[in-house]
């Protein structure tokens, strides 16, 4: 398999949020800022290539019907390590993201890929398959966010560029269904003329 | 690649038996790892807290004091969410109090997540500042409780004569615009504190 391909599928093609819109939830809830965005999609990277990496390691020794728990508890493991770790030694990142990092567990793009991806594949191509997805779910997410934050808050990575209020709106939840929905048609017209 | 183990019953069972011990042994010795740092990352962020409430101080009292919130029908919530105390920090300059850092609460946000307000009091009852230090209330809207603008508005005021309510409840404070329930929780953590402080004063708690 050409690994470039695997890894730069993240990015545009398969992207997890724009096209195969897995862990639609945390996207949806998080991205209220750019910050957040990044922050919650580095730590889903993390986690995304831990459990790819275990997973892929360990799967011969897995039977078929207990595979589903046994990767949720390898999952929900790095979660919590994660979490852990944050929060001794980045107290600020962690006050930030505070309930989302637990959410990671149910974002259905780390157990998607473990389950369509990882379990099935090499070593290698489940890192870079890992690495590739991780970072175009952050890309989706810093994208997102930097839009909401542009639109419903005048500022971007926390700078203000514009004075007084905004459209408040695309802070909130609809905001987040509207800014994804157009992002999504933008995508899908990017690939049909490509 | 190897065969796949089968399904049988004994497999399943000792596989899941070793995921989840190896998951809790890697678990338990990370939390007993980061035990230390995150209580020190803790005490740290209260300090900080403590530091930009209060006047200019250089010691602070390291026993914990917590005192009981007394019975207050001003409180939105008479069972103050099932706590009965706040936590008082006395800060000292060249031996004297300078001020008393009180760490409460409120449980009447927009949010269910407890809203979290260390008040800096001057010994003589004056609010010095105050600084949230846990909310999630409503992004763009409600987080506005976290801004200079509106934590300024309670700078030197003496709860004596500032009424700690919202002016739409004939009180004082200027709410957040289109955010009266944060608003109202702010003003209720802050009753909660000067009643709180109020009566630990009465009771000779603050002598020189």
């Amino acid at each position: 398999m050409n690994q470039w391909k695997n890894f730069s599928k993240g990015f545009i093609k398969d992207n997890p949020v724009f096209v195969l819109l897995l862990g639609l939830c945390p996207t949806l809830a998080v991205t209220s800022s750019a910050i957040n965005g990044l922050g919650m999609g580095l730590a889903t990277t993390f986690v995304l290539l831990c459990s790819n990496i275990v997973v892929t390691l360990i799967k011969d020794f897995i039977p078929n019907k207990v595979r589903i728990p046994s990767f949720i508890v390898i999952i929900a493991s790095f979660v919590t390590i994660v979490e852990l770790v944050m929060q001794a030694y980045s107290p600020a990142l962690f006050n930030a993201l505070g309930i989302f990092i637990p959410l990671i567990v149910v974002n259905c793009l780390v157990l998607g890929r473990a389950e369509g991806f990882a379990s099935k594949q090499g070593f290698i191509s489940s890192v870079v398959d890992g690495l590739g997805m991780g970072i175009g779910f952050t890309f989706a997410l810093t994208l997102l966010g930097a839009i909401r934050e542009m639109l419903g808050n005048g500022s971007i990575f926390d700078v203000k560029f514009t004075s007084g209020d905004a459209i408040l709106l695309f802070v909130l939840q609809p905001g987040a269904f509207i800014v994804l929905g157009y992002l999504i048609a933008l995508i899908n017209k990017m690939k049909k003329t490509s | 690649m190897a065969k796949k183990i089968k399904s049988s019953f004994i497999n399943m069972v000792l596989t899941l038996m070793i995921i989840t011990m190896v998951a809790s042994l890697a678990l338990g010795s990370i939390y007993n790892l980061t035990l230390e740092p995150i209580r020190a990352a803790k005490k740290a962020a209260a300090e900080r807290a403590i530091r930009l409430v209060l006047p200019a101080f250089d010691s602070l009292s390291s026993d914990t004091l917590w005192v009981r919130i007394p019975i207050d029908s001003t409180l939105a919530d008479q069972g103050n969410g099932g706590q009965d105390s706040l936590q008082f920090f006395r800060a000292y300059k060249e031996g004297r109090l300078a001020g008393v850092a009180v760490a409460t609460f409120s449980n009447q946000g927009y949010d269910p997540t407890q809203i979290q307000i260390m008040v800096g009091f001057r010994p003589d009852g004056v609010i010095d500042s105050t600084v949230v230090t846990q909310q999630k209330e409503t992004p763009g809207l409600g987080t506005k409780m976290t801004s200079p603008e509106f934590n300024g508005q309670f700078a030197g005021r003496d709860p004596a004569n500032f009424r700690l309510l919202v002016k739409k409840e004939g009180g004082d404070v200027d709410a957040i615009t289109a955010s009266t329930i944060s608003s109202n929780a702010v003003c209720d953590a802050l009753r909660r504190a000067y009643r709180t402080f109020e009566s630990y004063k009465n009771e000779g708690g603050i002598e020189e």
